[in-house]
């Protein structure tokens, strides 16, 4: 029971961190229908951005999280405007190829700087509580409550104020959209900038979680999220959130049950089966084609 | 002699009844016009017919066979062809491809016979081509058979898409708006085209359109839609003087 | 007229003859080796990513669809020739069980690409980049899962039984079953589906039976380049097959053209050529790579080739369909 109880808390943590990256790939998606592929890579140059402001700099978890996620949010809205934007005339999978290629020069560019494997100091007190038999640390319930935090403020962003209305209008028609008066430009660049400051939060969350980080830490992180907002889905942000949640519980309960190295296999053919029976994920709706 | 009978065929998308009730027959090698305001179910009658959407209720026969649960590139073989309202040619194929491709249904030979190109192959493919270019002589715009489609003019398109239609061999032609975004000389040249390719091609039409001029001249029945709902069907005349159609064009204050 | 017979000429047997010498020269090349064996084991992987990068065209360049799990077919098709050279055929027919293995390891990557394909094109759009991410995981962590072919350690133990003339026989023959595929009903069927899906459905094409058809294709000759990868490098991991292999065979299909042959062929030998010659550069040409891509994608979106393709791909019935049509009409007139 006790067991159960910490695996369940562990996939919290880990879906805590998928949602946070599914959250960038389903708002880019919703406004432009574009799979920005070098999301992943991003939430890396998020936790290597921690690791230099905490390890290199020595500053505290606040200011460190703070800056990370303006920094990256910088990189985000750095490619925007350099290589996307110039393609959003272009076939759709020219932006795609494009982003598989951002995401291979952030990996390989880190990698340059970086050819080890780097350590995230410890540098929030972790201290475990036990409360009726059940312990837990404290380190955990803060990235879960601080993933959650964070995903009301967006879900409030989305939904109460004017820019959220914005980006729903581009994702509903984007030919309309600027004819009413929406600054297409900049609503695009603020949900990039939003989408990626998530993720770079995401690194850090991550970098608290699992210390060690590398270049190619964002792929299969990235890979996976991207397929938790499919599964949620994709265009929809609290679909992103459940998906995240989905798949970080999966894979973390599928190690209850099965070896730990059936855990990419049964996860994907879990959901594999689940997109077979709702095609357009949980929240999403088929879109109706016109003839 | 009866081609297509169509029997309380019905169609709602989520609350909205688009198609209510639609009972029609079309005779053979008749030429019948289908009008009505925007929204009133026109298009969506041709996408049921053809078997993009499947209708909540009815039937549709064509000589006999039921329509209704077969995909569109069967009902397509089965004989039925159609053109679209806006343009929906394959933009960056040349013209003889885009003819080609509607031969699908024809081509008689397998799959392993393409990757190897041996067996019928050859003989086939030969036979497709001259078959795709007589009938784009026929319709002539042979001349533009090696351009692609995206850089034809607007009306050369409309003709490029009876030629892909044709190609099928349909029995039945289901024309959606053809003389959508023409000028009155180019709906002369079409007027002519559709009625010669009905005796050429020994062709039923089903014809939607909003230009009356067209529709009055040349359909031989009318079938007037609103709301979904069927108001009128007749003969052009009587049409012309019925009240409820009067009605739903200019409104209700008509008296 | 003459010039249009002397064309006709020209292709029907200049090609095959240019073809039958390149092949007498790689057995040549082997033979009495003479190119550097480092020279020859680039234009090894040449063959072998033109064969990856023709399949992956005919999906992702001619079909218009997305896929990203190609490195996975290629696993299956890897290991199952692996298998059957290490453990099946005898080891003193290589030149006989070589062949046999490698066109089995495609036909098992064939059958995998039919069940992948089934789901995969039921509903929407973007589906088969879904569908074929996951498959690209499960078929590692499925060989990462089974002992009795090395697990995550890998499997050993074949010969280097890949040649150049080898590679030479199978890359032609892929780009020309691929060929003869888009130049047939099937292929045209293929291209309708990238204009525009639901009017070629409407035009009679079987839309789904192409699309199954197309992906079957692809995955049998990722198989093929599987096999025929495993025996140049004579050790195989579930990790060389993983998302980042993927990638790179997207990236080649897009650098040299989408749908277009002649594309394929120049993506992938400047991809793989390239990396070769900036190895000086260490891991600074794992930087320029994906830059150059970039900048590709922004000011030549469609890739080198775009949609062009060079005639000599085009079969002779349709570079001159036209033509000899209007000459047949202006003789008989």
């Amino acid at each position: 029971m006790t067991y159960l109880f910490q695996q369940i808390l562990n996939g919290l943590q880990l879906g805590s961190i998928y949602a946070l990256i599914a959250l960038g790939y389903t708002m880019v998606y919703g406004i432009l229908t574009m799979i920005n592929f070098a999301h992943g890579d991003l939430f890396m140059v998020g936790a290597f951005l921690c690791f230099i402001l905490a390890a290199l700099l020595g500053l505290s978890f606040i200011p460190t999280l703070l800056l990370t996620m303006f920094g990256v949010a910088c990189v985000g809205v750095l490619i925007e405007r350099a290589a996307y934007k110039p393609l959003r005339q272009a076939p759709r999978v020219s932006a795609i190829i494009t982003a598989l290629g951002v995401g291979l020069f952030l990996e390989n560019f880190t990698l340059a700087l970086s050819p080890y494997p780097k350590q995230i100091p410890q540098f929030l007190t972790s201290v475990t509580w036990t409360i009726g038999g059940v312990s837990f640390s404290t380190l955990q319930v803060f990235i879960i409550g601080l993933s959650v935090l964070l995903m009301i403020i967006l879900d409030v962003v989305v939904r109460r104020t004017m820019i959220g209305m914005a980006m729903r209008a581009i994702s509903w028609d984007k030919f309309v959209a600027p004819l009413v008066g929406v600054p297409v430009d900049f609503v695009i660049s603020v949900t990039f900038a939003i989408g990626t400051s998530l993720g770079g939060a995401a690194g850090v969350l991550y970098g608290l979680a699992y210390p060690v980080i590398d270049p190619y830490m964002g792929i299969m992180v990235g890979w996976k999220a991207f397929i938790s907002a499919v599964v949620g889905g994709i265009g929809n942000v609290r679909g992103a959130m459940i998906g995240g949640y989905i798949l970080g519980m999966l894979e973390i309960l599928v190690v209850v049950v099965f070896p730990s190295t059936y855990r990419d296999l049964v996860t994907f053919t879990l959901l594999l089966v689940l997109l077979i029976f709702r095609p357009y994920g949980i929240l999403g709706n088929p879109v109706p084609q016109k003839v | 002699m009866s081609i297509l009978a169509i029997q309380g065929l019905t169609h709602k998308f989520g609350g909205l009844t688009a198609v209510s009730d639609l009972n029609l027959t079309l005779n053979a090698h008749e030429l019948v016009g289908v009008i009505g305001p925007n929204g009133a179910g026109k298009t969506t009658v041709f996408n049921i017919i053809s078997g993009v959407y499947r209708p909540s209720r009815g039937s549709i026969l064509l000589e006999g066979v039921e329509l209704v649960g077969k995909s569109p590139s069967q009902i397509t073989n089965l004989g039925i062809a159609r053109t679209f309202q806006n343009i929906r040619l394959f933009r960056e194929l040349s013209v003889l491809d885009n003819v080609r491709i509607a031969h699908y249904g024809q081509v008689r030979y397998n799959a392993l016979e393409a990757l190897f190109h041996v067996g019928r192959f050859k003989k086939e493919e030969a036979r497709i081509i001259e078959h795709s270019m007589e009938l784009l002589a026929l319709l002539r715009i042979d001349a533009a058979a090696d351009v692609q489609a995206k850089n034809l003019p607007y009306g050369l398109q409309r003709r490029v898409e009876i030629a892909r239609a044709l190609a099928t061999r349909p029995r039945l032609l289901l024309l959606d708006e053809p003389a959508a975004g023409m000028n009155p000389n180019e709906i002369d040249q079409l007027m002519d085209l559709i009625h010669w390719i009905r005796d050429e091609f020994n062709l039923t039409t089903l014809l939607i359109e909003h230009q009356m001029a067209l529709v009055m001249s040349i359909c031989e029945r009318l079938l007037v839609l609103d709301f979904g709902e069927t108001i009128a069907e007749g003969r052009p005349e009587e049409i012309q003087s019925d009240q409820r159609v009067l009605e739903a064009y200019l409104g209700d204050t008509v008296t | 007229m003459f010039c249009i017979n002397t064309l006709m000429v020209r292709n029907r047997w200049l090609a095959p003859c240019v073809l039958g010498l390149l092949f007498l020269f790689s057995i040549a090349v082997q033979r009495f080796e003479l190119l550097d064996p480092y020279v020859q084991l680039i234009l090894i992987y040449v063959g072998i990513n033109i064969i990856l990068t023709a399949s992956l065209n005919l999906v992702n360049g001619y079909m218009g669809e997305f896929s990203v799990g190609h490195a996975g077919f290629m696993a299956v098709g890897a290991y199952t020739a692996s298998l059957m050279t290490v453990r099946l055929l005898p080891p003193q027919m290589a030149g006989l069980s070589f062949p046999i293995a490698v066109i089995c390891g495609g036909f098992v990557a064939a059958v995998v690409g039919l069940v992948v394909a089934f789901p995969s094109f039921k509903t929407r759009g973007d589906y088969l980049a879904i569908v074929t991410l996951s498959f690209g995981m499960i078929v590692k962590s499925v060989i990462e899962n089974i002992n009795a072919i090395g697990g995550p350690r890998g499997f050993l133990g074949m010969e280097k039984l890949t040649t150049l003339p080898w590679v030479f026989v199978w890359t032609v023959l892929s780009v020309w079953v691929i060929r003869n595929l888009v130049y047939s009903k099937f292929g045209r069927g293929v291209l309708s589906i990238r204009e525009d899906e639901i009017a070629s459905n409407l035009m009679g094409v079987d839309t789904r039976h192409v699309k199954v058809l197309a992906f079957v294709v692809s995955s049998f000759f990722a198989g093929v380049a599987g096999a025929l990868y495993a025996h140049v490098l004579q050790f195989i991991t579930p990790r060389a097959f993983d998302i980042i292999k993927s990638t790179d065979i997207l990236i080649m299909v897009y650098l040299g053209g989408i749908g277009s042959l002649a594309g394929s062929i120049i993506g992938a030998t400047v991809y793989t050529v390239l990396l070769e010659v900036l190895r000086p550069m260490g891991v600074w040409r794992m930087v320029f790579m994906p830059l150059v891509l970039v900048l590709l994608m922004l000011y030549r979106p469609k890739g080198i080739m775009g949609l062009k393709e060079f005639p000599w791909f085009v079969p002779i019935r349709d570079l001159l369909a036209v033509r000899s049509w209007r000459e047949k009409k202006q003789a008989t007139r």
